[in-house]
């Protein structure tokens, strides 16, 4: 099973590349910890996040019924979908239904997690990404590496590369702003030629029956002002109690993502346009089993800002395509494993437990706590490699015994630096390939208290 | 799908939810929030800062003579403005050109050059302003069809931040609306940032009073 | 007068024994009544860490027995204290005496400055350092406020190495990003471990540091192994190497 560490490694092989991925997160990172020292409530605010979303999962079957009264009253039609394959045929149906095979989306990482675009497409809708990011790794035929800032494994001269093949821009031109007007004018002809607009959704009301979508670049606004018909889609857990709980998440969302007091566009829709058709696709896929899992239901609060990824120092240095799922980062270690634990065991282990994602996480999940829990749960569960589980057997049989625990040490201290460097230094030894081994003392720290123990001043 | 099995996936879900529902936890209120000594210098600094333009007027009758100045407006061939009285030049040759009410479609906003629409509110810590669905006119997607917008907020409707802004939103139910906070940017290309995306690609604030 | 049990973590033992010198050193100094119980092999981090937790609950329930009769606990370690403090709960919750461990037992900076209440440090100690802020010491202990957070500013280390004459605490560009050591990971994900060990030397070296120091021995493991295989010129210290130079009140 190739995991996540085979494939940092060759991320991390090219450190040119890796470095340049690094700076360009932490950067974002700065920027939200700029954002966060301007809000002298913002501990508050975190801890208001958390507790609302607690609320909210602990009711939440309710809060789901009076959004769909409220949406209902607002004209807004309501669909539920257990699964993925519900979920696609549910989106399906309603193109298919008015004959629509032009869809512009704007993002959506649950329609990502169900595989909405080649389910589509199989069936003869065109499907477009709307968000300039998304559209970019959408021309490549490649996932996004980050669910915020999807294109941030490429440069602008790779970007370049490909408008020019796919748009016609001109040959080795890489300004961001020459190949952003180039897509402007691209995905204008996309939206205005559109039937119908999809979007993600950001927060479902549950008093007012609306929902809320977050964008900068106005793509949801386009895709869903144009075309007469909006398909929002969204996992049970992105419900908030009262219009007056955005006020809490708005001020988070934005600062912490991208730094930013808030985006450019914060659209609340309660009901379709004139003449239109508003629908809203509620999602499980598994979310009500984490939901029942007391270790790992906090996961559920997260409200998909990225500042995990963008904190993390293994995420900046391995890139979001070493996890193989569709969101990364220390997040990802934890809904990718849920949804699949043999598939995914590597991921709660790619992680040095440092902790800064539990600290920038808006709704303070305890990510890094649960990262450790899962990786018994994995242990419980015999996905963990035998070798592996077994050479913690050996290691406890001698740490339970300080005789053996001594004598170990001393062996190991004894012959060490008696071996030639060669054999030291061997395949063997992941540690000795790019560090050396610590000091082998002649006398442990014990040793040397036998004669403090004997009244003797130690070495 | 039919919606037998659509009222079923339903029923699945809602009880699915139930059976593994966490224990109860009270919903808080949200914290005491920054209020500022100047909301409006606040407002303008953070519009600013997020790419808009801001110019403070003593009526809305100063407004066309400040909009004469703007290089979006002048050079605009097509003007739509859904505020009474603005957009109108002195000059005589009526700058507002497109007729909202006789469109019969949004497709149709397509080339307007230059919008002016009236917002609600402002909100000092984050420069958003609340645009309601009824201040969009028969079309509401002008606001990001239009290549350069232009937005109306009577001064003394500075909020501190959203937490106020919420206490006075009144959705139109069913209905539409909006916190817009300066022009349509993106950063997807190599996080330089470009102001102009696929919404307007200027925003330009006019504090009435 | 309490009695203190020095805890002195497996790899301290083993490879830095002069740290658990420095550490007996620096607290007799105090006038600490220390004791260091040579039953005690290893807190279980490993295995835990690795997901064994069932491996790691033998070392737990050795820990307490060895441990348990002492009225506080003190290691020259953020990480192996945190296991204690924070993860030992899963196997020891319930057992005699365990609560009273769980509250007691320190890494050493902070019970200099929290149970001690070391005022003063005076002594010389000329040069360039480097403070490197272990995560789960700064984390998990919170012996500093780390940078995500948004409150008041304090570092414990800090106040206990800044006094000293002389020193320079350089200001690093990331001032708490991990080394990569993180346990296990140091070896699972080889490549990214190093790298991000590399680019914490890098800050350190940009920022004029001499010396590098911390509290935690298996961080500056990762790094020393780093330094001396690129043969770099940096010096690895753990802070109470530092501190048993200075006279403490």
């Amino acid at each position: 099973m190739i995991g996540h560490a085979e494939k940092a490694a060759p991320f991390a092989a090219n450190e040119p590349r890796a470095h340049w991925h690094d700076q360009a997160l932490w950067f974002v990172r700065l920027k939200r910890d700029r954002q966060a020292e301007s809000i002298p409530e913002w501990e508050a605010l975190r801890e208001a996040a958390a507790a609302i979303k607690a609320h909210t999962l602990s009711r939440i079957a309710d809060y789901l019924e009076e959004f769909e009264r409220n949406a209902h009253a607002n004209g807004i039609q309501v669909h539920w979908a257990r699964d993925a394959a519900e979920h696609n045929a549910i989106v399906h149906r309603i193109l298919a239904d008015r004959g629509i095979t032009r869809l512009v989306k704007s993002k959506s990482m649950l329609t990502e997690e169900c595989h909405l675009n080649p389910y589509l497409e199989a069936r003869g809708i065109e499907v477009t990404d709307t968000d300039l990011g998304e559209r970019i790794v959408q021309l490549r035929h490649e996932p996004p590496s980050h669910i915020v800032l999807p294109a941030i494994h490429l440069k602008k001269e790779d970007i370049g590369e490909l408008f020019h093949k796919e748009l016609g821009t001109a040959k080795d031109a890489s300004d961001p702003k020459y190949l952003t007007e180039a897509a402007r004018a691209h995905l204008r002809q996309k939206f205005m030629a559109a039937q119908a607009g999809l979007t993600g959704v950001n927060f479902a009301i549950a008093e007012t029956g609306g929902f809320v979508v977050c964008t900068n670049e106005g793509n949801a606004d386009m895709g869903t002002s144009l075309p007469p018909v909006h398909i929002a889609c969204m996992g049970f857990e992105k419900i908030v109690p009262r219009a007056k709980d955005l006020g809490v998440f708005l001020r988070l969302l934005a600062r912490s993502a991208t730094g930013q007091p808030v985006t450019t566009y914060t659209t609340h829709f309660h009901g379709p346009m004139r003449g239109g058709e508003l629908h809203v696709v509620i999602v499980d896929n598994g979310r009500s089993a984490i939901l029942g899992q007391e270790t790992f239901r906090r996961s559920l609060s997260c409200i998909r800002c990225g500042a995990c990824m963008n904190t993390c120092p293994v995420f900046r240095r391995s890139g979001g395509y070493s996890y193989g799922y569709i969101v990364p980062g220390p997040i990802g270690s934890l809904l990718a494993p849920l949804r699949d634990p043999s598939q995914f065991a590597s991921l709660p282990f790619a992680s040095s437990l440092c902790g800064s994602c539990s600290d920038v996480c808006p709704v303070r999940i305890d990510l890094h706590h649960e990262l450790y829990a899962f990786r018994q749960k994995l242990v419980e569960n015999k996905t963990v490699p035998l070798f592996k589980r077994m050479a913690m057997a050996v290691m406890t049989y001698v740490l339970a015994r300080t005789w053996a625990y001594s004598l170990a040490g001393r062996l190991m201290r004894w012959t060490m630096p008696r071996l030639p460097r060669a054999l030291v230094y061997g395949p063997w030894n992941p540690w000795g390939r790019q560090r050396e081994l610590p000091p082998m003392p002649r006398q442990s720290f014990r040793d040397l208290m036998k004669h403090d123990l004997n009244n003797e001043e130690p070495k | 799908m039919s919606s037998r099995v659509e009222a079923s996936g339903r029923d699945a879900i809602l009880a699915s939810l139930r059976r593994n529902a966490p224990p109860a936890s009270p919903l808080p209120e949200a914290p005491a929030a920054i209020v500022y000594d100047d909301p409006e210098k606040q407002f303008a600094e953070t519009f600013t800062s997020v790419g808009g333009r801001f110019v403070c007027v003593a009526s809305l009758a100063d407004i066309d003579a400040k909009l004469e100045k703007l290089e979006p407006y002048t050079q605009a061939r097509k003007v739509a403005s859904l505020i009474p009285g603005v957009g109108r030049t002195i000059a005589g040759v009526g700058r507002t050109n497109v007729d909202l009410a006789a469109l019969k479609d949004p497709h149709e906003l397509e080339g307007l050059d230059f919008a002016i629409i009236a917002g609600e509110f402002g909100v000092a810590e984050n420069g958003a302003v609340w645009v309601a669905g009824s201040a969009l006119g028969p079309q509401r997607a002008i606001f990001v069809v239009t290549q350069h917008l232009a937005l109306v907020v009577p001064a003394d409707q500075i909020v501190h931040n959203m937490h106020q802004a919420y206490d006075r939103i009144r959705f139109e139910r069913p209905g539409f609306g909006l916190f817009i906070s300066g022009p349509s940017k993106t950063a997807d290309i190599e996080q330089a940032l470009v102001i102009g995306a696929h919404g307007a690609r200027s925003c330009a604030l006019f504090l009435v009073g | 007068m309490p009695k203190v049990g020095l805890f002195i973590p497996c790899y301290v033992d083993q490879f830095y024994p002069q740290v658990g010198l420095a550490t007996l050193r620096v607290l007799r100094s105090l006038g600490v009544e220390v004791e260091f119980p040579e039953e005690q092999t290893c807190c279980g981090q490993p295995m835990a860490n690795s997901g064994c937790g069932e491996y790691a609950r033998p070392l737990a329930e050795k820990f307490l027995k060895i441990f348990g009769k002492y009225d506080q606990v003190v290691a020259p370690s953020g990480s192996c204290v945190s296991m204690v403090r924070n993860h030992y709960a899963q196997w020891l919750e319930g057992w005699p005496n365990f609560d009273h461990l769980r509250t007691n037992t320190f890494e050493l900076c902070e019970y200099l400055v929290d149970v001690v209440r070391v005022a003063k440090v005076e002594g010389d100690f000329p040069g360039k350092v480097g403070l490197h802020m272990s995560c789960h010491g700064l984390r998990e202990l919170r012996l500093a406020r780390s940078s995500e957070l948004m409150v008041k500013p304090f570092n414990k280390v800090r106040f206990l190495l800044s006094q000293l004459q002389g020193i320079e605490l350089v200001d690093l560009t990331r001032p708490d990003e991990c080394c990569g050591f993180g346990g296990t990971f140091a070896v699972n994900e080889e490549a990214v471990s190093c790298l991000m060990g590399r680019d914490r030397i890098a800050d350190h070296e940009k920022s004029g540091a001499e010396i590098i120091t911390g509290f935690d021995a298996s961080c500056l493991m990762h790094l020393e192994g780093l330094i001396r295989r690129e043969k770099k010129q940096l010096r690895v210290m753990h802070v109470a190497e530092i501190l048993e130079r200075a006279r403490l009140s």
